[in-house]
């Protein structure tokens, strides 16, 4: 008897457990919206430019170079939530006339949030037609990806754009 | 590796911009990961995939570990005229697949 008790008992902190984790997974997906609205809520800022992990910054760097990007050119249709780390699926791609005289060389895409920022480089030709590639990513948790695209004439384009990822993608 | 996936229009015209999607089963293992004993899986992915068409390279993609396990990619090309796509995947270590397509051109 005392065994069947002391199993109701354990049975029902489980329970308990469990309720407190659906509320805060229910709080986790409405509350930073309900803040993102209210702009005299602090929110917690993804990744803020100024102190940002040395590991993405040098590969960004190492990509450029001595170049300055300017914005624009780049569009980046990736989600806005993803729920599955895992796969991001993404789909970018960069204005161009894709001529001989004037086309994207590459396109480079880094992570700022995983533990290797190396996504992929993406090369591209006249013959391409469009600069334009599809894939999918893991990212690890919420974080901003960066495009930087290369042209044929040495100039670099940078557009980051911000996914909040629910579950991880690195095993966490 | 396991034998690739490509996905090419049934047929094109010569100067249409046509999209060629692609998909090969790959683990694409970051060496990030520990086993059960704590020892890091080494890592082993298909770092390179290379697109020609007659011979003449198109696109090529320099993957990392941020890409997704079975690897799917899609890209474009203008039409030159008819002819022949060779797919080449490269994975850690230099083993590669390569799938050959013919492509249509009416």
């Amino acid at each position: 008897m005392a065994s069947r008790m002391k199993l109701d008992r354990k049975a029902l902190a489980r329970r308990e457990v469990l309720l407190g984790a659906g509320g805060v997974v229910l709080l986790s997906t409405f509350l930073p919206r309900a803040f993102a609205e209210d702009k005299s809520v602090p929110v917690a800022t993804p990744l803020p430019m100024s102190t940002p992990p040395a590991a993405w910054q040098d590969a960004i760097k190492a990509i450029l170079g001595e170049a300055t990007p300017l914005p624009g050119k780049i569009a980046m249709d990736v989600p806005e939530i993803a729920e599955n780390g895992n796969t991001v699926p993404f789909n970018i791609s960069v204005e161009s006339p894709m001529s001989e005289a004037e086309y994207v060389k590459a396109l480079h895409i880094v992570s700022t949030g995983n533990p290797l920022p190396q996504i992929g480089a993406f090369e591209f030709s006249p013959q391409s037609g469009k600069a334009q590639v599809s894939s999918r990513m893991r990212l690890g948790k919420t974080q901003e990806i960066v495009a930087l695209a290369q042209m044929s004439d040495g100039k670099f384009y940078m557009t980051k754009r911000t996914v909040k990822v629910t579950i991880g993608g690195c095993g966490g | 590796m396991q034998k690739p996936r490509v996905k090419l229009p049934d047929s094109a015209t010569v100067g249409e911009v046509i999209e060629i999607k692609t998909i090969i089963s790959h683990n694409m293992e970051t060496g990030q990961r520990k086993d059960l004993d704590g020892k890091i899986i080494p890592r082993n992915i298909i770092n390179k995939f290379v697109a020609a068409f007659n011979g003449k390279p198109v696109f090529t993609a320099n993957l990392g570990t941020g890409i997704s396990a079975n690897p799917y990619i899609a890209f474009t090309m203008k039409v030159p005229g008819p002819g022949v796509f060779e797919f080449t995947w490269t994975e850690d270590g230099g083993a590669s697949t390569t799938e050959k397509q013919t492509l249509n051109v009416a």
